[in-house]
């Protein structure tokens, strides 16, 4: 269980990225958590609405985005996806493979609702 | 609406903090090796067996993790070697911050090796860098032998599995080969070892290969 800490990482990139005048315009953060990253996202979305409820980041949702477990195969020169994280090719069995994708854990992109200035 | 692009690793904070105790490390020569395991696997007996077969001929420090008391740095301690106690208070995991920081107290000077046992849990410790040339992860067979299959990410960092209790294998719903069997479809390149620290059984094959691995790196 080490999501609060890493909704604590989270929000730490959100301060550096957005100038502090807009924190609370700060609507969304996309994260991309790959399919072997060890991050379960209900207990990240859950930390993420905890730690920032009555704070100034309290409009803030955080959204996950799945990344499927790819690996390459130097053997057959296929890529495939399996569920378990094997380090396997799915066509040729061969374990002589490189790990295209599954082990994500990056901040994507914030999203801002720009609050329209009236005279 | 506005977007701002961020693509930035999450934990890139702690990466970077690894990189600089990595840099430490290879200043003073020494070569870091990080255990890993659910509580109880055995983790602190390895490292008691492994002491007692290095100690006279390699300069061993160690750096102890845990969640509450330095019971386990007392008993590292009869060995005769420098230990820091790290007590993370509730943190369910070493992170490189720990680590610069416990720094401060360890002596790194003329030492060739670096032992830091993390807290026990087969989740956490595998997302954090502590700046180690290698991971080594504990699964005894009291565990049963489907672990590398439900916590993979623990067997996919690891450079070597030690497979510990074997002496318990007669007593337990465990199929050896089965366990090496999947924390190889998760690895392949896992150098795998079988250890009793009562029998002391694949203890020197263990600690033979680690000092072969220093001297690689050399």
């Amino acid at each position: 269980m080490h999501e609060l800490s890493v909704a604590q990482n989270i929000i730490e990139i959100i301060r550096q990225s957005v100038p502090e005048s807009k924190w609370n315009q700060v609507t969304a953060v996309r994260v991309e958590i790959g399919a072997v990253a060890g991050i379960v996202p209900d207990s990240l979305e859950f930390s993420f609405q905890a730690i920032t409820t009555e704070s100034v980041l309290s409009n803030a949702k955080l959204i996950t985005e799945f990344i499927p477990f790819r690996v390459h195969c130097r053997t057959c020169n296929t890529e495939t996806e399996n569920e378990e994280g094997f380090a396997m090719c799915g066509k040729c069995g061969s374990t002589d493979i490189r790990i295209i994708s599954g082990t994500e854990l990056r901040i994507k992109e914030i999203e801002l609702e720009e609050t329209i200035e009236t005279l | 609406m506005s977007i701002i692009k961020v693509e930035r690793k999450v934990l890139e904070k702690n990466d970077a903090l690894a990189a600089r105790n990595r840099e430490v490390f290879r200043q003073h020569g020494v070569f870091v090796v990080n255990i890993v395991s659910s509580p109880g696997s055995g983790k602190t007996n390895i490292l008691e067996r492994t002491l007692e077969h290095l100690k006279d001929s390699l300069r061993v420090t160690v750096i102890e993790g845990d969640v509450q008391t330095d019971l386990d740095a007392q008993r590292v301690a009869k060995f005769g070697v420098p230990v820091v106690q790290i007590i993370t208070n509730g943190g369910c995991h070493l992170d490189a911050n720990l680590i610069q920081n416990a720094l401060e107290s360890v002596n790194l000077s003329g030492f060739q090796l670096l032992i830091i046992e993390n807290v026990g849990n087969l989740v956490c410790p595998a997302n954090y860098d502590l700046g180690e040339n290698m991971k080594i992860v504990v699964a005894s067979t009291t565990e049963g032998d489907d672990k590398p299959l439900k916590y993979p990410g623990m067997f996919r960092n690891a450079s070597a599995l030690i497979i510990n209790k074997i002496d318990l294998l007669p007593y337990v719903d465990c199929n050896l080969e089965e366990l090496k069997s999947n924390a190889l479809r998760i690895n392949p390149a896992l150098k795998v070892f079988e250890t009793s620290c009562k029998t002391r059984q694949g203890i020197a094959e263990w600690c033979a290969w680690l000092k072969d691995r220093l001297a690689d790196k050399k």
